[in-house]
C-alpha cells in the first residue's frame, strides 16, 4: 500500500509522526493547568492518558493541535514547532486528526459531505477523489451504507465512527482522541474501540485520553497518569497496572478498577 | 379484584369494546368546539357590521368603494408612478403603496447588510472592532425610532447647506438641504445593445459559476469565479459601450436660480426614512446574528479548526449555515417590524401608504371602514408574503434530524 512507503520515508526523516513536548506550562488566567510537561512520543507510538476530572488531560492534547495555546515551553509536532506562526498551525492541523467526546459532526451536512469538506477545501482534492477516499474509510469503520444520511439520523456509536473516518480522510500522521467513548452507551463503546484498535494496529501515532483500561492494556505502549496539571506517572501498561509507584496513581486506579 | 381478572380473561366473559358514546369521542368534541367558535365569530362580526352600517346610514355617509375612481384633488410630493392632483383615489392608493414598498425594500436590504456586518464584527477578536459594533448596537436599539428619524431628518438632512453651497460628492452627485441629486442617465441610440451585453454577461457568469462548481467537484481546482463575474458583468457591456461610441449621456443636475434642475432628485424625507429605519433595525439584526452564531456549539468551530479549515472557511462553511437556522425566524419578524415602522414616515412628511391613503384619502372621503379595511389587508398581504418566503427559505435550510 502507498501508506507503508510513506511511513518508511517518514521514518527516514526522523521527526515526522512524532510529538515532543518540553517544559510546557499553561495557565488559564491565574489557574496553572499544565505544569512542566515533558513528553516524547515516537512515530507510531500509542499513548493513553488518564487521570481525575479537571487534571488537564484535555488541555494537554488540545495544545498539540493548537486548539489551546501554551504559554511556556516547546511543542514540536511532526518536525514543526508550534508557534503563533499561522502557517505552522495550518501545517500541523492538516497532519493531526482529532476525535472529540461529543463527536462534533457537522449536522447540516451529509456523512459524505462531512468527510469530504476538509479534503476538498483544505487539501484541494477533487470531489471525486475525496469521495472515493471517504467511502473507503466509511467501509473501514463499517458503515458504508450511511453515506447519504445526516448525522442526526445515526446512533452515537455510528457518529463517533464517522468522526474517526472524517479525521482519517485528511490522511493524518497523528491521531488525538479526547474521551471518545465517554458519551456512548455501553453496547456502542465496543464498536468504537474496535475501530481504534484496528487503527492502532495499522501503525498510526495515537494519543488517547480514556478511562477504558482494557483498551489501554491491549493497545498502549505507555500509559500516563495526570493529576493537577502534572504527569505523575508514565509507564508501559503492564508495569503501570501491576505496580504503580505513586500513591495518587494507586488511589486513582483503585477507584476506576473497582467499578 | 375478581371483577378485574374476569374482564382481562379471554373468552365470552369479556365485554366487547363498545363504541364510546359520541360525546366522549375526541374527534366529535373537537368538531363541536370548532363549529361553536365559528358561529360565535360570525355572530360577532355580523353584529359589528350591522351596527356600523346603521350608524353610517344615520349620518348619511355612503359606503362602498365608489370613491375609488373619483378625482383626489391632492398632490403627493414624490411618487414612482405618474400622479397629479387630477388623478383618482385609486391611483393615490397605488402611489402610496409603491412608496411604502420602496422604503421597505431598501430598508430591508441595508438593514440586513449592516446587521450582519455589525453582528459578526461584535464577535471579532479585534478589540476595537468589537467595541465599536457593541456601541453601535447599544446606542441605536435603545433610542426611540421616532427620535432617530427626527435626528436624521431635522438634525442632519435639514441642516445641510442650501443648493448654492451644495456638497459635491464623487460621480456628479450633490447633496443639499433639498435632497440628493443624481445624474439622470439618458439612453442614446444603440444603448439597447449595451443592455443586451450586460444581460449576456450576467447569463455567462451564471454559466461560469455552474461550470466552476462542477469542475471543483471533478478536479478540486478552484476557479476565480468572483473575478470572472466582475469582468463579464462590467467589462463586456463596457466594451460594447465604448465600441458604440458611448451611447449614454448623463443629464447632470445644474444649479438654476435657487434650485437644481435636471437629474434625479431623491428627497431628504426618503433618505432620512431609509437611513433611520435601516440603521435602527440593523441594531436588532446584529444582536440576532450574534446570538445565532453564539448558538452554534463551540465544538463545531473546534472540529472545523482541527481539520485545518481557516477561520474564514469555518465561518462560511460550518458556522453561518447552522447559525442561519437560528437567525431566520427572528430576522423575519424584524423585516415585518421594519415594514410596519415605515408608517412613521408621516412624522417627517414622506408620502408612504399610511400617510397618503389612511391619512389624506380617509380624511377627504370619510370612508373610514373601507379605508381601514383596505389598509389592514395591504399590511397583512405584505407581511404574509414576507413570512411565506422566509418560511420557505428556513425549511430549505432546515436540519435533517432522525
Ligand atoms: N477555557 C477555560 N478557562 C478556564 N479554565 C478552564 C478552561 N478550560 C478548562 N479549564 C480548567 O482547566 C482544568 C483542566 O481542564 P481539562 O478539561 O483539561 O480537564 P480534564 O482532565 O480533561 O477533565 P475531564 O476528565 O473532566 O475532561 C479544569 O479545572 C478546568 O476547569
Ligand atoms: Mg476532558
Amino acid at each position: 500500500m502507498a501508506d507503508t512507503s510513506r511511513q518508511q520515508t517518514r521514518r527516514a526523516h526522523g521527526a515526522a509522526g512524532a510529538i515532543v513536548l518540553s517544559g510546557v506550562h499553561k495557565w488559564y488566567g491565574e489557574f496553572h493547568v499544565l505544569r512542566d510537561i515533558n513528553l516524547t512520543v515516537k512515530d507510531g507510538e500509542k499513548i493513553v492518558i488518564c487521570g481525575p476530572s479537571g487534571s488537564g488531560k484535555s488541555t494537554l492534547i488540545r495544545c498539540i493541535n493548537r486548539l489551546e495555546e501554551h504559554q511556556q515551553g516547546q511543542i514540536i509536532v511532526d518536525g514543526t514547532e508550534l508557534t503563533s506562526d499561522l502557517r505552522n498551525i495550518d501545517r500541523i492541523r492538516a497532519e493531526v486528526g482529532m476525535v472529540f467526546q461529543s463527536f462534533n459532526l457537522f449536522p447540516h451536512l451529509t456523512i459524505l459531505d462531512n468527510l469530504c469538506l476538509a479534503p476538498v477545501w483544505v487539501k484541494k482534492r477533487s470531489r471525486a477523489e475525496a469521495e472515493k477516499t471517504a467511502r473507503m474509510y466509511l467501509e473501514r469503520v463499517k458503515i458504508p451504507e450511511q453515506a447519504l444520511k445526516y448525522p442526526g439520523q445515526l446512533s452515537g456509536g455510528q457518529q463517533q465512527r464517522v468522526a474517526i473516518a472524517r479525521a482519517l480522510c485528511m490522511n493524518p500522521n497523528i491521531m488525538l482522541f479526547d474521551e471518545p467513548t465517554s458519551a456512548l452507551d455501553p453496547e456502542m463503546i465496543k464498536e468504537v474501540l474496535d475501530v481504534m484498535i484496528e487503527l492502532a494496529n495499522s501503525g498510526m501515532t495515537m494519543m488517547c485520553v480514556t478511562h477504558e483500561m482494557a483498551f489501554a492494556r491491549s493497545v498502549a505502549d505507555r500509559v500516563i497518569f495526570m493529576d493537577r496539571g502534572e504527569i505523575v506517572e508514565m509507564a508501559p501498561p503492564e508495569e503501570f497496572f501491576a505496580n504503580p509507584k505513586s500513591d495518587r496513581t494507586k488511589h486513582f486506579l483503585s477507584q476506576i478498577l473497582n467499578h | 379484584m375478581t371483577a378485574t381478572t374476569n374482564r382481562q380473561a379471554p373468552g365470552p366473559l369479556v365485554t366487547p369494546p363498545a363504541k364510546p358514546n359520541l360525546l366522549y369521542r375526541p374527534e366529535f368534541r373537537q368538531a363541536v368546539y370548532q363549529v361553536l367558535l365559528v358561529v360565535c365569530l360570525i355572530f360577532a362580526f355580523w353584529t359589528i357590521a350591522n351596527n356600523v352600517a346603521d350608524n353610517l346610514a344615520r349620518q348619511n355617509i355612503a359606503s362602498g368603494f365608489g370613491f375609488w375612481n373619483r378625482t383626489s384633488g391632492f398632490d403627493i410630493s414624490q411618487s414612482l408612478i405618474e400622479y397629479s392632483n387630477q388623478s383618482t383615489y385609486g391611483r393615490a392608493f397605488w402611489a402610496g403603496l409603491l412608496n411604502t414598498l420602496l422604503v421597505a425594500a431598501l430598508g430591508i436590504v441595508f438593514a440586513t447588510i449592516i446587521g450582519f456586518l455589525v453582528g459578526i464584527g461584535r464577535l471579532s477578536t479585534n478589540w476595537l472592532i468589537s467595541r465599536i459594533c457593541g456601541a453601535y448596537v447599544e446606542i441605536l436599539r435603545n433610542l426611540p425610532l421616532l427620535l432617530q428619524l427626527f435626528f436624521w431628518y431635522f438634525a442632519v438632512l435639514k441642516n445641510l447647506p442650501g443648493p448654492r453651497q451644495s456638497i459635491s460628492l464623487p460621480g456628479g452627485l450633490s447633496l443639499n438641504v433639498r435632497g440628493l441629486y443624481l445624474p439622470a442617465p439618458i439612453a442614446g441610440p444603440g444603448f439597447d445593445y449595451v443592455l443586451a451585453a450586460l444581460g449576456l454577461g450576467i447569463v455567462l457568469s451564471i454559466a461560469v459559476a455552474i461550470w466552476a462548481r462542477a469542475r471543483q467537484r471533478a478536479t478540486g481546482e478552484r476557479f476565480p469565479v468572483l473575478w470572472t463575474t466582475l469582468a463579464l458583468v462590467l467589462l463586456l457591456p463596457g466594451a460594447v459601450y465604448i465600441a458604440l461610441g458611448q451611447p449614454l449621456s448623463f443629464q447632470y443636475p445644474v444649479l438654476r436660480g435657487f434650485n437644481f434642475q435636471g437629474g434625479v432628485a431623491v428627497q431628504p424625507e426618503l433618505i432620512a426614512l431609509v437611513v433611520g429605519l435601516s440603521t435602527y433595525t440593523a441594531s436588532f439584526i446584529a444582536e440576532i446574528v450574534r446570538a445565532g452564531i453564539a448558538g452554534v456549539p463551540r465544538g463545531q468551530r473546534e472540529a472545523a479548526n482541527a481539520l485545518g479549515l481557516s477561520s474564514g472557511l469555518t465561518m462560511r462553511l460550518v458556522i453561518l449555515p447552522q447559525a442561519l437556522r437560528i437567525i431566520i425566524p427572528p430576522l423575519t419578524s424584524q423585516y415585518l417590524n421594519l415594514t410596519k415602522n415605515s408608517s412613521l414616515a408621516v412624522a417627517i412628511g414622506y408620502p408612504d401608504f399610511v400617510s397618503v391613503f389612511t391619512g389624506t384619502v380617509l380624511n377627504q372621503t370619510g370612508q373610514a371602514v373601507e379605508v381601514i379595511l383596505l389598509t389592514m389587508l395591504v399590511f397583512l398581504t405584505i407581511s404574509l408574503i414576507t413570512s411565506a418566503f422566509m418560511n420557505w427559505f428556513n425549511k430549505h435550510i432546515a436540519l435533517v434530524e432522525r
